[in-house]
């Protein structure tokens, strides 16, 4: 079997949600031995974040909480005892990589912070992750990830020249930042190889996503232009939209991009006789007879379903897809091929999908071997066989309620 | 470059549109990037939007966007002499980055098999809209067919109306491109340690089902496909009717996302306490006055009716404000409330600036500095920086072919004429 790539790569996970707990795992899935240091008495909020098996929650349950966090131990711990602290330094002497993504200064008060730790590991190399950083006015500012995909422009960009701005499901900005982090990271360690040195790395999530709005801040820093919100709409193709297919809420995607495939679409469409139309014939046209246009594309597509409405645009070359909804994905025979949805069984949920990454290494392929961890799971092989504490040890350590065993209050879904 | 991350690391960009962010994010982290374009350019200089609205090759912000940090030149990859050229390149390269479609590389005599044989270790990332092999390997997209694929816009939109694209600045191309760039740091790391090279092949449709957070779980665990809900969130309670809250309401001058509510919503409560409490100071929300958000505020029975009326009145104090006012002391007072920027908003944002986040780039052909978005992480010892702005056409041709692959002026000059460069 080959080597992967971060065999024998140590890392100690602080982190939470959803920014920070990818990274570690992404390492994981490569190799990596992560330990998720959690406790009891402060649940990491993916615990606590629908959907929950069965739609009955409770601290093991959450379908969100074990996608992001495979191949991990989780270990359980109250910080807030000085003891546990010195336990949590014993693992940062162990790690190469310390991940933690806690309020600004959390983690120096409990001493666990990238001073502290290099003095027990001068060659550690440590990342903070926080929505708006470790400086700054706004650092404490406790938003979660709707508040960043507003602040990043993303809202205000997206949906309807005639509506309001878009409401963004998705903490978007939580699935940009992990994969500029890892790179960094994986930087670090080359550079540890060379020089022997750790390093920090501080990240505002905030930062890493207005990263990808970069065309429409130089067109405002350029032009002075704020661009505002289109549909589907692109100012140099058409049609470009999201067109009505048969059946109940189904679409398609589909863009011309050149006259030239415009003359492939309208040969996917069989050449009706609008298309000749000269209000049609050049782009310049069709974006000022775009309206029209797309009541034409839509008369179409209403005729076919999604999935053939984009076999036949691609057939002749025009790009077009379904617009995908999440059973479609899971159904999907593209993804289906590339393995994307990997079928783990989580002793508490049971078996679900999991997505793998979004690259394939022909020779180190990842590998997801465990679904995110129960809370505590895994106490017996990090404090015993990692830590090397004696059976009285750890009796103690619960006893003093230092390795924590129980969620005493009442379980309070956060969403 | 000593002081960076992937200084020491080169890599061969080949990319069009949907892989250009790759090549720009491993050169902000310090590599020497090679971007190679067809003569007379790439057509990603096509698109735009455009340096004070003039298309132009030489200014696509687009492409000033996604080729920071490289190099450029021009080489005709398909005949002869431009093959030799690029593979005597591929012999000091650690990465060969490229976004043709799946098997063009291989019928040019460029594929993988090749590009490791003139140099034993070597990575090829390929970035493509569904993968190099599989029924839709064949498929072209766009940003819009990638980001509907990959699910995205399905959970983007108005309620009644078609789903949407998220923005206009090309999401499933900016994705595809850093998920390529960290499979090639991965690669690269494990050839560093062990002197094996390896193909990377990246889905744009996959990078995109990675943005979908747990839509996937809802789906499985609740049997729920996901909409888009325009300006609102939903709670899904069992047994009864789905509760809608909206969440973008408008202010004075624009629009802000906010949580306002109580019960099981964690900090959301305290959240809204303090926001009435703010309203109350300015005679407003009265009627909120005592209302005790935390036990009161029950998401499960609270009928739509009572909910509108309770958003309503909070609306009604959101109107005497701006954005900024409204900023300004949702960070003062821990309110769980923030603007909908615009362009013009975000680049005024103090904690942005506070943070040194923007980075001027200067572009002395356009008599013009120009601010860029920073850096997506800080780090002390090896800051990360834009090396240099985009390369203009075959602006690097005479340092890499005269002085990396000691071609002389003559034979320059002979490969010119021919097409070749």
């Amino acid at each position: 079997m080959t080597r992967k790539i971060f065999e024998g790569l140590h890392v100690v996970d602080f982190s939470w949600a959803a920014a920070g707990p990818q990274v570690p795992r992404e390492l994981a899935e490569h190799g990596a031995t992560v330990i998720h240091v959690e406790s009891h008495k402060r649940l990491c909020p993916l615990r606590t974040f629908a959907p929950f098996k069965d739609a009955q929650p409770g601290i093991d349950r959450s379908a969100f909480h074990a996608e992001y966090n495979t191949n991990k131990l989780s270990m359980s711990i109250d910080l807030n005892q000085a003891k546990a602290q010195e336990v949590a330094r014993r693992l940062v002497a162990w790690a190469d990589v310390v991940a933690e993504s806690m309020t600004p200064g959390t983690m120096g008060k409990m001493g666990l912070d990238y001073e502290s730790c290099r003095k027990v590991n001068p060659a550690v190399i440590y990342f903070s992750t926080t929505q708006q950083g470790q400086y700054g006015p706004h650092r404490m500012f406790q938003g979660v990830g709707h508040h960043i995909n507003a602040l990043a422009g993303f809202s205000s960009c997206t949906g309807w020249p005639d509506s309001d701005p878009t409401m963004i499901f998705t903490a978007y900005s939580d699935f940009i930042a992990p994969w500029y982090t890892l790179i960094a990271i994986i930087g670090a360690l080359l550079r540890r190889g060379k020089t022997g040195q750790g390093m920090y790395i501080e990240q505002a999530q905030f930062e890493a996503g207005v990263t990808f709005m970069a065309t429409d801040i130089l067109d405002f820093a350029v032009n002075g232009r704020s661009v505002g919100r289109h549909g589907n709409r692109d100012r140099y193709m058409a049609p470009h939209g999201i067109f009505p297919c048969r059946g109940s809420d189904r679409w398609i995607a589909i863009t011309v991009a050149n006259d030239d495939q415009w003359q492939d679409f309208c040969a996917a469409i069989g050449n009706p006789s609008w298309t000749a139309d000269s209000k049609f014939s050049t782009i310049l046209t069709r974006k000022g007879n775009e309206d029209e246009l797309e009541r034409f594309v839509s008369e179409w597509t209403r005729g076919y379903t999604a999935e053939q409405a984009m076999t036949i645009m691609q057939d002749f070359g025009v790009p077009a897809g379904v617009v995908q909804t999440a059973e479609d994905l899971l159904n999907d025979p593209q993804l289906k091929h590339r393995q994307h949805f990997i079928t783990l069984d989580h002793p508490e949920i049971g078996p679900h999908s999991y997505h793998a990454p979004a690259y394939r290494l022909s020779e180190t392929p990842h590998e997801m071997k465990s679904p995110g961890p129960c809370l505590g799971q895994h106490n017996e092989l990090v404090y015993k066989e990692i830590l090397g504490f004696s059976e009285d040890e750890i009796a103690d350590m619960i006893a003093e309620g230092v390795i924590t065993t129980a969620y005493d209050a009442p379980f309070k879904p956060g969403w | 470059m000593n002081n960076t991350l992937f200084g020491g690391c080169r890599v061969l960009d080949l990319t069009d549109e949907k892989g250009l962010l790759c090549g720009k994010v491993l050169g902000d982290f310090g590599a020497d990037v090679i971007k190679i374009e067809k003569l007379g350019g790439d057509p990603a200089r096509y698109i735009g939007p455009f340096h004070k609205d003039i298309p132009d090759p030489e200014k696509s912000l687009f492409w000033f966007a996604t080729n920071t940090s490289k190099r450029g030149i021009t080489l005709n990859i398909e005949v002869p002499d431009g093959r030799d050229l690029f593979l005597k390149l591929v012999a000091s390269a650690d990465i060969v980055a490229e976004s043709f479609e799946p098997g063009y590389m291989d019928a040019i005599g460029l594929g993988y098999a090749e590009l490791k044989q003139t140099k034993p270790g070597v990575i090829m990332t390929s970035i493509t809209p569904f993968g190099q092999s599989g029924p839709y390997a064949g498929y072209g997209a766009t940003d819009l067919v990638a980001t509907s694929m990959g699910g995205l816009s399905r959970i983007l939109g108005d309620l009644g109306r078609p789903p949407v694209r998220m923005g206009s600045v090309p999401q499933a191309y900016f994705h595809a491109g850093l998920q390529g760039a960290l499979g090639s740091a991965m690669a690269f790391y494990h050839r560093e340690l062990t002197g094996v090279g390896q193909h990377v092949d990246v889905s744009m449709q996959e990078a995109m089902t990675l943005t979908l957070m747990n839509t996937i779980e809802i789906f499985e665990m609740l049997n729920a496909n996901l909409v888009g809900l325009g300006q609102f969130f939903v709670s899904v309670r069992p047994g009864q009717s789905p509760l809608f809250t909206r969440t973008i309401v408008p202010c004075k001058d624009g629009y802000i996302t906010v949580m306002f509510g109580g019960g099981a919503f964690s900090g959301v409560a305290e959240s809204s306490k303090a926001l009435v409490k703010w309203a109350n100071e300015e005679g407003m929300a009265l009627e909120l006055k005592d209302f005790d958000f935390a036990t009161q505020w029950d998401a499960s029975t609270l009928t739509q009716e009572e909910s509108d009326r309770r958003n309503a009145i909070i609306g009604q104090f959101f109107m005497t404000k701006t954005k900024a006012e409204l900023y300004e002391k949702a960070v003062e007072r821990g309110i769980l409330l923030a603007p909908c920027n615009t362009m013009e908003d975000l680049t005024k944002n103090e904690q942005l600036r506070a943070r040194g986040f923007w980075e001027s780039v200067e572009h002395p052909e356009l008599g013009e500095t120009i601010v860029y978005p920073g850096a997506p992480l800080k780090m002390q010892e090896t800051p990360w920086q834009i090396q240099r702005r985009a390369p203009r056409i075959g602006e690097h041709n005479e340092e890499i072919f005269l002085g990396d692959l000691g071609l002389n002026l003559q034979q320059m000059t002979v490969l010119k004429a021919n097409g070749v460069i």
